[in-house]
């Protein structure tokens, strides 16, 4: 266990220890550590294993660009697999285990996949496990049973089952300046902006904010990097102006500059505190936003750049300076760039070994080699390593001669012993907001990167997102950003002026394998492979090899991946293309995307009545958001028992309903009677005050759309009544003509439904119990007649009582003020007593409309029009109607379609809606489908099972004998098809 | 060395996997074919493979303006399902069962269809009914579909919700056993591999800047890389269709081009072993081999050819997935992106000769594109050969609208985002 | 998105639903052009670019509003009330 903690250094706080387990070792780290730097200072260096090969597997770098550390915390009962730990800060107690490993991350069987060598390359499942052509295996069989394996094998963190109690939160914020990092530009952006007294918001994804000014060795203002930055962001936190968030990665760039975050706000805590979530979900609305994300370095691509040991020369210097971590005794380096001297020093300082800086190129900068003096480091220009060394941890390289230019390998290797080696690739810089926001990035020659355009009218850029990594400059474009305007007000800096601009080479290929995507174990071979076979667009590259499309969305490997494919193609880089990132920038938790919806994801309905439906026996069923009572069973009842008793009782004494979930709507204004002509195919203006009429309205194609009463209760008002399913759907298509197509109408419409309340009194004795309670009005059949409204009270309560039925009997709808419902439901129920009145839920409700051939949203889908319900006598032909011009094409009047048609089960067995009707029945083999039921019920009037359907030319088959096939619920048996109407054709009980 | 099997896996493995051929070629366009297919997308590819294979019609080129395939065929979720409600859509889509069933062999390509069953979940009695129609619907017209109760449910998905106690409790659901996911891009890969084989040029970074016309007759196209003529012209661009159309001067088509976002989450062990659709919302989805959580729902709503969504259905669909998975709220989601879709004026495809003499149209293929590939392919295929439709495709015509013969299986009629 | 309510001001989109392609014209109720009144239900010109549509604040005053809106950028160049540019075929 060779790497250790510097004995002084680092951001850490020392004085206090915190205790953690991986893998069930207890390990102790203090304040300030990352999983990956308290594991690193206790010496451990393998962390993960890679998805394909089971590759043994290290840290490769410091933060949100790790492919491989990889791990589940245990939180109780709750998983969270896959988190980098580079970027889960410790506390007390954290459980942390390994993932994709079997039995332990030291001994994983499926490390096997390593000796299937070339035969695993890219892309070789789309060439075999198709199987035999003929035979047991045939078809997709084969494919299945080797399947089933691979999707074993395959996948990294395993996922709980057991719900995630921890609480997310959402929140909403609007800035004029949103600053996205907080190196040195982003500080200084945020810092010029919040002078000027803009409203910004300052997110930094990791916990300690500084960026870049964490680890380097420069002065700002005559203090270290650190400490200005830490400053400056103290003196932002005090501004009123100024929201500083820690821990929050902005994540999304949406249209409208609507920007999405994500702050991990407890999770680097043992226990959140009272009312503090886990995470919080950010939606920030920002004028302009600065992208100060800074730059990823890149790895080299050679033979055992994946084994334990080698790691990004940025990170290593990251562990050293922010950790005071050591990531291994004798160091070496390989690089393309100067950068990496900086990142070798910084490591000699912190007490390291530095044995060799190894460098591709066979010229350096003055100021390189004077840094490489002060690590001690031999300098070994013009080479390369080609070669590693150790099982699961590294303790020797070879190196051997390099051309930079040609790429050719020379000479004897010579071998090193070290047991870390950093490298570096060059830069690219964090472009993928800009790109999520639909900019195209322009490939750079000098800094051989990616950049982002200039001039975009929503956010601006600053330092290291631009390719502009010197801290003067980075300091000076992000105070431009902010807004500020006298340089004067720019803090001195010291700095190395060392320029970071790399040699063209990415690939030391030599013989061996060599990674590309650490994570998805893609090599430069596999990279071959796909040029080879003619996946050279970099979006065939992308899918063919799977490479950076792992967890970190190939933030090492997309560049590295495009130059080898640009090589092979014999093209320049931009030639390949880049391609487009997407949203999210890294991973987010679904508990925050979902926050606060979290189990009540829509809004419950409930009437005004349904305590007492609760306190009342009522069993509750969901009708879209609405919870409606179906049945109020007694004691012992059946569902069926209590139905058929309540729609028996209504028919012979009385029952009530809770109808208060129709859709209302107030249809007020002068020109009301002339737009409810229009919408409705029949006609309204001869409609007197003080009448209802049933109403039916037509979608523009002249499909059915809805139907309802609509009462006139003053010359100019209407209240429309909707079906419960499409009160929404019929607001919103009545609006939509009257305000975009008919402006010149003098109408206004008003959603009343949660207004008012409503109770349907139906049976022979309804008009008694009304007698008994009404006040204000008589109710008799001349004062009431059928369809008639009258105002009166019922216990003071105001109430509006227009004699409809839907159930077929003497029945009344009883509306009043939402605040009354219960108050006059109880006066109703009360007065209902002496004459036998029940409660009927809508199980007997769709009893009685199913025996009177009523048509609801079963009937209504969409599919049908007036003729086939039978409804043509109410189509106008004396006006134009919405749909009127459209219901008599071909298709809408062909003989065959389905049409409504009772049906009467003729083995006395329940029907159910969503059987099918045939006319020859085949158990086995079941065909011929002429239509299905919709609804069914036992109707107590008839003393049988019966149900309303839709058949294929329903009307002309009334009186034959056919059957219901209902394979899902394996029910058969024979039917007879009738009339929809089971009851009381004429209606004379309703007319009564 | 053309043939892919495990031998020449293992064969070329030892020769350093040096010798593997490209998978199809790159040629140049030649100044005439026999018919151009507009689109390398799923369909486009198809369409060309079963000409040259079921109709002998091998001097064709696919133009495609990108990359193979860079269009709804690698963007979709990659669910296969025959679950239709209407007769005309189980014809089409378990004729196009039965081409998946053997797409693998038929290609010498894995396009790893794997039949591990798409279940319906309902949530209340009327929804199990209506669920149950389509069932028996399918039942009758000879498809697989079995009612599964709650307790069958919680032990095939053992991480959903079953307690009854969600806002949307569980009542039950319907399986189609024989649906499942296949591998996107390997379709669109082993198609273009498939009709390459057969002599289809297929011509990537092509882009038809516009037809060329004789009278009304279309007799080839302008490209990007140059004039192509053709004595018939195959339209398969999907999301593109309004666009491609007005080149050739029809103007108004009755299909909106709309955004649907679709999520990966990060791999994980098997945890979803089925694609699961939610009734309540429009959340559908399924587990990759690799392991992520491939998942979707409802459109966005309002015409895009941005290929981008925004973000309110970012939260909905996540919202969808935690109301049916509460577990799933501390996985992580890692990549989304965004498909155009051609949504037809009944939620049902286009596949027909015309509208102009020497022109044919697939289009409108709504959310439902990628499982139709095969079908879709073989029926246009046949139209473009015979200049008439198969009886399988005769009720996708284009003039269904006006004459009213709709096949609108969601019942929402001409409201495009609804479908 | 954010689309600029004339009532209401600046609000997220998903305060708004989505209607319908603008810029159609409805035929009087009284036409009997069965291929006008089929072209207005039916046909869409579905432009890739700027794009007249009708939204609703359906979250927020209900009004109808006509958005120019570009389909590959997503950016919205202007919106009105409907009822001020409602497009009606008036009796001749």
């Amino acid at each position: 266990m060779s790497p250790r903690r510097a004995t002084s250094g680092g951001l850490i706080d020392r004085s206090r220890s915190i205790r953690f387990s991986f893998d069930g070792q207890e390990f102790t780290g203090h304040p300030g550590d990352t999983l990956a730097s308290a594991l690193l200072a206790n010496g451990v260096t393998l962390l993960g294993r890679s998805f394909k090969c089971h590759r043994p597997r290290g840290l490769l770098a410091a933060g949100v660009d790790e492919p491989n550390a990889l791990v589940t915390i245990l939180r109780g009962e709750a998983r969270e697999p896959n988190i980098q730990g580079t970027m889960l800060e410790i506390y007390d107690g954290l459980k942390v285990v390994s993932q994709n490993r079997f039995p332990s991350l030291g001994l994983d069987v499926g490390a096997i996949n390593q000796l299937g060598g070339k035969v695993l390359g890219a892309g070789f499942y789309y060439k075999t496990f198709m199987g035999p052509v003929i035979g047991p295996l045939k078809g997709t069989r084969f494919w299945m049973f080797s399947e089933h394996f691979i999707r074993r094998a395959a996948g990294l963190g395993k996922a709980g089952t057991a719900a995630d109690p921890s609480r997310y939160e959402r929140m909403n914020a609007f800035c004029d300046l949103l600053v996205v990092g907080s190196g040195p530009a982003g500080l200084m952006a945020a810092k010029a902006a919040g002078e000027i007294g803009k409203r910004i918001i300052l997110a930094e994804q990791d916990a300690r904010f500084g960026g870049s000014a964490n680890w380097s060795d420069e002065t700002i203002d005559g203090q270290p990097a650190s400490d200005w930055a830490a400053a400056t962001v103290r003196e932002l936190a005090r501004m009123p102006n100024v929201r500083v968030l820690p821990r929050t990665s902005v994540w999304g760039y949406y249209d409208g500059n609507t920007i999405a975050a994500l702050e991990r706000v407890t999770d680097h805590k043992p226990s959140p505190r009272r009312g503090e979530p886990r995470q919080r979900h950010w939606t920030i609305r920002a004028g302009t936003v600065v992208l100060a994300t800074g730059a990823f370095e890149r790895p080299l691509v050679f033979p055992g750049n994946d084994r334990p040991g080698v790691m990004l020369a940025n990170a290593a210097e990251r562990y050293a300076a922010e950790y005071g971590v050591m990531p291994g005794e004798k160091i070496a380096v390989l690089t393309n760039n100067d950068g990496a001297y900086r990142s070798a020093l910084a490591l000699r300082e912190a007490g390291c070994q530095v044995v060799a800086i190894i460098d591709v190129r066979a010229e350096i900068s003055e100021t390189a080699r004077a840094i490489a003096v002060r690590t001690g480091a031999e300098i070994l220009t013009g080479r390369a390593v080609t070669a590693t060394e150790g099982g699961k941890k590294l303790h020797c390289i070879k190196v051997q001669a390099f051309d930079a230019a040609t790429g050719q390998i020379s000479g004897d290797p010579r071998s090193i012993d070290v047991d870390c080696l950093l490298m570096s690739g060059g830069w690219s810089p964090v472009i993928n907001l800009a790109s999520q926001a639909g900019a195209k990035a322009e490939w750079n020659e000098r800094l051989q990167a990616f950049l982002p355009p200039k001039d975009t009218d929503g956010w601006v850029g600053a330092g290291g997102f631009n390719g502009t990594f010197s801290l003067d400059a980075a300091l000076s474009e992000g105070f431009a950003a902010g807004g500020g305007t006298d340089t004067g007000l720019l803090p001195a800096t010291s700095s190395d002026d060392l320029d970071i601009a790399p040699a063209p080479v990415f690939e030391i290929a030599a013989k061996g394998k060599a990674f590309v995507d650490f994570q998805h174990d893609v090599t430069s071979d596999d990279v071959r492979l796909a040029h080879r076979e003619g996946f050279q667009s970099v979006e065939h590259l992308k899918r063919y090899t799977t490479l950076g499309m792992a967890t970190d969305q190939g933030k090492t490997s997309n560049v590295p991946g495009l130059a080898i494919m640009a090589n092979a193609l014999g093209k320049q880089i931009p030639e390949v293309g880049t391609t487009r990132f997407r949203p999210p920038f890294a991973p987010v938790t679904i508990g925050a995307l979902a926050a606060e919806r979290y189990g009540e994801i829509r809004p419950e309905r409930l009437t005004p009545m349904h305590d007492w439906h609760v306190e009342n026996g009522a069993t509750l069923y969901s009708a879209g958001l609405w919870h409606r009572p179906m049945i109020f069973g007694l004691p012992g009842e059946t569902v069926e028992q209590a139905y058929v008793r309540e729609a028996r009782t209504t028919r012979e004494a009385a029952g009530i309903a809770d109808v208060s979930t129709l859709g209302k709507i107030a249809v007020q204004g002068p020109d009301a009677a002339d737009f409810l002509d229009r919408i409705y195919t029949n006609m309204f203006s001869t409609l007197p005050v003080g009448k209802a009429r049933y109403g039916l309205m037509l979608r523009e194609d002249g499909l059915v759309l809805d139907d309802g009463t609509t009462w006139r209760l003053a010359e100019h008002d209407f209240l429309m009544t909707t079906t419960t399913a499409n009160a929404g759907k019929v607001m919103q298509h009545l609006e939509y003509l009257l305000d975009v197509i008919w402006p010149e109408l003098k109408v206004t419409l008003t959603s009343v439904t949660d207004q008012w309340a409503g109770a349907s009194i139906a049976g022979p004795k309804s008009r008694d119990i009304l007698a008994a309670c009404v006040t204000g009005t008589k109710v008799d059949n001349e004062t009431l007649p059928f369809m008639g409204i009258v105002h009166g009270e019922i216990d003071r309560a105001p109430v509006m009582i227009c004699r409809l039925s839907f159930s077929g009997e003497l029945a009344y709808e009883v509306y009043s003020g939402a605040g009354h419902g219960t108050h006059v439901w109880q006066a109703l129920t009360a007065a209902g007593k002496p004459f036998g009145l029940v409660p009927y839920g809508l199980e007997a409700l769709g009893t009685m409309r199913i025996e009177k051939g009523h048509v609801t949203g079963a009937e209504i889908d969409g599919r049908v029009t007036a003729r086939d319900l039978h409804l043509d006598w109410m189509l106008s032909k004396k006006k134009p109607f919405v749909g009127s011009m459209m219901m008599d094409r071909e298709g809408l009047v062909a003989p065959d379609r389905l049409q409504l048609v009772g049906i009467l089960s003729r083995d006395n067995i329940p029907l159910n809606g969503g059987a099918h009707i045939v006319e020859e029945l085949d158990r086995d083999n079941p065909h011929g489908s002429i239509g299905h039921l919709t609804a069914a019920c036992y109707s107590p009037t008839l003393g049988q099972y019966i149900g309303l359907a839709l058949v294929k030319a329903g009307k002309s088959r009334h009186g034959q004998r056919a059957f219901i096939s209902d394979p899902l619920r394996k029910r058969f048996g024979p039917v007879e098809i009738v009339s929809h109407h089971f009851y009381d054709p004429e209606g004379k009980r309703m007319h009564g | 060395m053309r043939e892919y099997s495990a031998y020449t896996l293992l064969k070329n493995a030892l020769s350093g996997n040096s010798d593997w051929k490209p998978a199809w070629r790159k040629p140049d366009p030649k100044p005439s074919y026999d018919v151009i297919v507009i689109g390398g997308g799923g369909h486009g590819l198809s369409t060309a493979y079963y000409l040259a294979k079921e109709h002998g019609i091998t001097n064709v080129a696919v133009l495609e303006k990108g990359y193979l395939g860079s269009g709804n065929v690698g963007r979709n979720t990659t669910a296969v399902r025959s679950n239709y409600l209407l007769p005309e859509n189980h014809r089409f889509y378990e004729h196009s069962m039965d081409l998946w069933e053997n797409l693998s062999h038929d290609l010498n390509y894995n396009v790893m269809f794997s039949q591990r069953g798409c279940l319906n979940l309902a949530h209340t009695p009327g929804q199990l009914d209506e669920y149950v129609r389509r069932g028996n619907a399918l039942r009758h017209s000879g498809i697989d579909s079995e009612l599964m109760s709650v307790a069958q449910i919680k032990k095939l998905v053992p991480a959903l919700d079953t307690s009854g106690s969600a806002r949307f409790p569980i009542l039950g659901g319907v399986m189609q056993w024989s649906a499942g996911t296949a591998r996107h891009d390997a379709v669109a890969w082993g198609y273009a591999r498939g009709a390459d084989r057969r002599g289809v040029d297929i011509i990537e970074n092509c882009e038809v800047t516009g037809f060329l016309r004789d009278g009304d007759q279309v007799t080839g196209v302008t490209t990007s890389r140059g004039e192509i003529r053709a004595k018939k012209v195959a339209v398969a661009v999907a999301g593109s269709t309004g666009r491609v159309m007005k080149l050739a001067g029809i103007e108004t088509m009755p299909i909106e081009s709309q955004v649907l976002q679709a999520f990966v989450s990060e791999s994980l062990k098997p945890i979803l072993d089925t694609v699961l659709t939610f009734g309540m919302g429009h959340f559908y989805a399924a587990q990759s081999d690799k392991g992520g959580l491939v998942y979707g729902g409802a459109l966005d709503g309002y015409n895009s050819y941005a290929q981008r969504g925004s973000l309110p259905l970012v939260e909905e669909v996540h919202s969808e997935m935690l109301a049916l998975f509460p577990s799933f709220a501390s996985l992580r989601v890692l990549r989304s992106w965004g498909g155009l879709c051609d949504m037809s004026m009944d939620g049902s495809p286009i596949i027909t000769t015309g509208p102009l003499p020497g022109m044919y149209l697939n289009a409108g293929w709504c959310y439902g594109g990628f499982k139709a590939t095969p079908a879709s392919g073989w029926c246009f295929a046949w139209t473009i050969a015979k200049d008439e439709p198969h009886a399988l495709n005769a009720p996708f015509t284009l003039d269904r609208f006006q004459r009213g013969i709709l096949i609108d299986d969601k019942g929402q009629g001409a409201t495009p985002n609804l479908h | 998105m954010i689309i600029t309510c004339p009532f209401c001001g600046p609000r997220d989109s998903s305060e708004f639903v989505y209607r319908e392609e603008g810029g159609r014209t409805r035929p009087d109720p009284s036409s009997t052009d069965q291929a006008a009144w089929n072209a207005y239900i039916y046909e869409r010109v579905n432009t890739a670019g700027d794009h007249e549509e009708t939204w609703q604040h359906s979250g927020g005053c209900r009004s109808h509003l006509r958005v120019l809106r570009n389909t590959v950028t997503h950016k919205i160049l202007d919106v009105t009330l409907a009822r001020e540019t409602g497009k009606v075929e008036k009796p001749a």
